[in-house]
């Protein structure tokens, strides 16, 4: 009983506190919408709904700013306009996979969750498609078998964390380990190459210029775009995500929503391990290494909130191409991955201070001046 | 309502009958059995060393590395104790790092072999059990991870990291010369770079380019798998829009670095590998990729090592040298695999 009084309360909070507050407490996040509306005496990017916008466009200033850096430091290579198209796709073919896993990783963790296990889910999905057994099925044996191990291991992970009542972060662990584990049993420790030209061509074909990998990434990226924010599915993660006693008592099946959320990880997963092993026209235990450190840091500075309840997938999509792009700056500098991965560890917390402090600060900042103005 | 639960049960009797027909289909996928695990084996001759002599228990601890190169490692290892009759082979796995491996070298230390052969996570951290073991009177022999304390092993079987890297700058520089190529863009891609042996790599690599004026213009590191190794490699080749030569550290990460090379239609330079798979050296052999050449660094050292832990057990020495006891340091050369002698090295593929 003293859970509904909390909930009742919390949402009465966040209905009532104004627009330009920093979302702070998850409740209020859940009340999004409530609060768009209060809000309605400010213009839409000054209030709560431009927020995903504004964020974004931080992230598109890096991103200018790298490749702005890039131009300068080559510009040997930049002079030539085939060679800058052809660098746009291979950051975009090296953003492919991890962006694939980070779309799930996203909803994972804007429904209050975590998802660690997705590099081993690749890894493990990877190499159950390309054994000799599945080869010998074709590629729609290969594709068949991916999306399947995917699904499954996400679904395995969906129900202990559900039903089973663990906390995400340790079962999605322990499926680190073991699918790790499970894909060097089956691989044997052995590089598994794959045979089969479909599959690999993938990665070498294009369509109108633009590689098979982009198009993927682009389809799973509009996919999640539309599942999050067009439809019931996508407003329940949220509200499961934001305050999962409030989305319970608004009727909705917040363990079976949990699972859904798994399962569509586990499946990314299972799409991402089909576009690696056409990359690397083979697969093996070790691939997509730390992949799950990737798509989290991707998500976090596309401003997903780590304790669930907000986050974008067009934000997650520009956090892996900042990756991408980061490393294809040191790369054509010919500077030591070293130093690329400082960096990295840099912007991510330079991307989340700058969101949290600057725009918070700077709307609030703005809001005021209008205030005072009028 | 009853409508709605006969639906609902038809549902579930559709999504069980999917997942278990799913789940049949997908166990049927696990095998790869026409795979060939053949191993490099040296078959026991008749005469002299190969007598079965004293028996010979040997303990084998090996990480348990999820790459090729280590697994086989351990498969030759373990194929060559079979070929004799007087070893018995007591293997440990030695889990994912150094702390891991010592406790599993205990255990085995209580199984109280004859001599231990040993591929250390890091020679360094476990010098301290060569040590011990070798005070409480069993030979180590210790697998290319070298000790630092010479009284820690018995016996040191290595690759030779260095050379690799010269031999395989030195097959560049002769190609590049022959071509008559002024200021040859060579580019590198490297295993993982925490490693002392990727050091000792480029070291060697570099060093020898430098004695002919060449350098290295772009190097990435990659982590020793296919996925890396392509990422690595695309980006490398983003770098440099024309190429003349490039050093791929090991042929594992080279299928990846192939596929990339194949998917950015690039052609111009030729390849050389690192290590030896059988992949590889059948490439060399079809002379159809821009790979023209390995240097070896062969898995096949744990067979010598199998065979030389079985006579230092049994007292005995190499019987083409003179010496009555096994030599205490072996570093396997590094030999350059070209399409003129790949026929050769095809049985010591991995």
């Amino acid at each position: 009983m003293s859970d509904v009084k909390d909930t009742s309360t919390a949402a009465e909070r966040g209905a009532a506190l104004p627009a330009q507050s920093p979302p702070v407490d998850p409740a209020e996040t859940a009340a999004a919408g409530e609060k768009a509306a209060a809000g309605g005496r400010l213009s839409w990017w000054h209030g709560d709904a431009g927020e995903g916008a504004r964020r974004n466009l931080a992230l598109i200033g890096v991103l200018v700013a790298l490749i702005v850096i890039g131009a300068l430091t080559r510009s040997d290579l930049y002079s030539n306009p085939d060679w800058v198209w052809d660098n746009v796709l291979s950051i975009l073919k090296l953003a492919s996979v991890v962006g694939v896993v980070t779309v799930g990783m996203t909803f994972v963790i804007i429904g209050g969750g975590i998802d660690l296990s997705v590099g081993a889910i690749v890894a493990l999905a990877g190499v159950w498609c390309t054994t000799v057994a599945t080869q010998s099925y074709g590629a729609g044996g290969m594709i068949f078998s991916a999306l399947t191990v995917g699904l499954a291991v996400g679904l395995v992970n969906g129900l202990l964390i559900s039903y089973g009542r663990l906390v995400p972060f340790i079962a999605t662990l322990a499926m680190l380990v073991a699918a790790r584990g499970l894909a060097a049993e089956i691989s044997d420790k052995q590089t598994q190459v794959s045979d089969n030209n479909f599959i690999n061509g993938l990665a070498s074909n294009s369509l109108l210029g633009v590689p098979l990998l982009v198009y993927i990434l682009a389809a799973v990226v509009a996919a999640g775009w539309v599942l999050l924010n067009r439809t019931t599915f996508g407003r329940r993660t949220v509200a499961v995500g934001g305050n999962p006693e409030a989305a319970r008592l608004a009727g909705i099946n917040v363990k079976r929503h949990t699972l859904l959320l798994y399962a569509l990880s586990g499946l990314c997963c299972g799409i991402a391990a089909i576009m690696l092993t056409a990359q690397a026209n083979s697969a093996q235990a070790a691939m997509a290494n730390l992949y799950e450190l990737d798509a989290i840091a991707a998500a976090i500075i596309g401003g997903t909130l780590l304790s669930g309840g907000r986050g974008t997938i067009i934000g997650s999509l520009l956090g892996v191409v900042i990756f991408a792009t980061i490393t294809n700056l040191f790369a054509i500098n010919g500077l030591s991955t070293e130093a690329q991965n400082m960096v990295k560890g840099g912007i991510i917390v330079a991307a989340v201070l700058v969101q949290q402090v600057q725009f918070r600060s700077l709307t609030q900042f703005l809001n005021r001046n209008r205030l005072t103005t009028t | 309502m009853t409508q709605h639960s006969r639906d609902l049960s038809r549902r579930r009797l559709l999504f069980g009958g999917a997942a278990v027909g799913a789940g049949v289909l997908l166990a049927g996928c696990t095998s790869n059995e026409e795979q060939p695990t053949e191993a490099q084996t040296k078959a026991a001759a008749t005469g002299g060393n190969a007598e079965p002599g004293k028996r010979v228990v040997i303990g084998f601890s090996a990480p348990a590395a999820d790459h090729g190169w280590i697994a086989a490692i351990t498969n030759n290892a373990k194929a060559q104790a079979a070929a004799y009759s007087d070893v018995e082979f007591k293997a440990v796995e030695a889990g994912a790092d150094a702390a891991a491996q010592r406790a599993a070298l205990s255990t085995l230390i209580s199984q109280k072999p004859d001599v231990i052969v040993l591929l250390p996570h890091d020679g360094k951290e476990l010098n301290a059990f060569g040590l011990e073991a070798m005070q409480a009177g069993i030979p180590v022999v210790n697998l290319d991870r070298a000790f630092p304390d010479a009284k820690a092993y018995r016996l040191q079987i290595k690759g030779d990291n260095y050379g690799m890297g010269v031999a395989a700058a030195t097959y560049i520089i002769a190609q590049l010369k022959a071509k008559n190529v002024a200021n040859p863009v060579i580019g590198e891609i490297a295993g993982m770079d925490e490693l002392e042996l990727t050091q000792e790599r480029s070291k060697g690599f570099a060093d020898t380019l430098a004695q002919a004026g060449f350098k290295v213009q772009n190097r990435r590191a990659a982590r020793f798998t296919a996925d890396s190794g392509q990422q690595e490699a695309a980006q490398l080749l983003q770098a440099l829009p024309k190429i003349d030569a490039l050093w791929n550290h090991d042929d594992d990460q080279g299928i990846g670095v192939q596929a990339a090379i194949k998917q950015a239609n690039r052609s111009e330079f030729f390849m050389v590998g690192g290590a030896g798979s059988k992949k590889a050296i059948e490439d060399i052999q079809a002379d159809n990729t821009v790979l023209k050449a390995t240097v070896t660094y062969s898995p096949s050292m744990a067979s010598s090592a199998i065979s030389l832990a079985r006579l230092i057990g049994q007292g005995k020495g190499m019987s083409d040298l003179v010496e009555l006891q096994v030599p205490k340091e072996i570093i396997l050369a590094s030999e350059t695999i070209t399409k003129e002698n790949a026929s050769n090295y095809l049985k010591l593929g991995f």
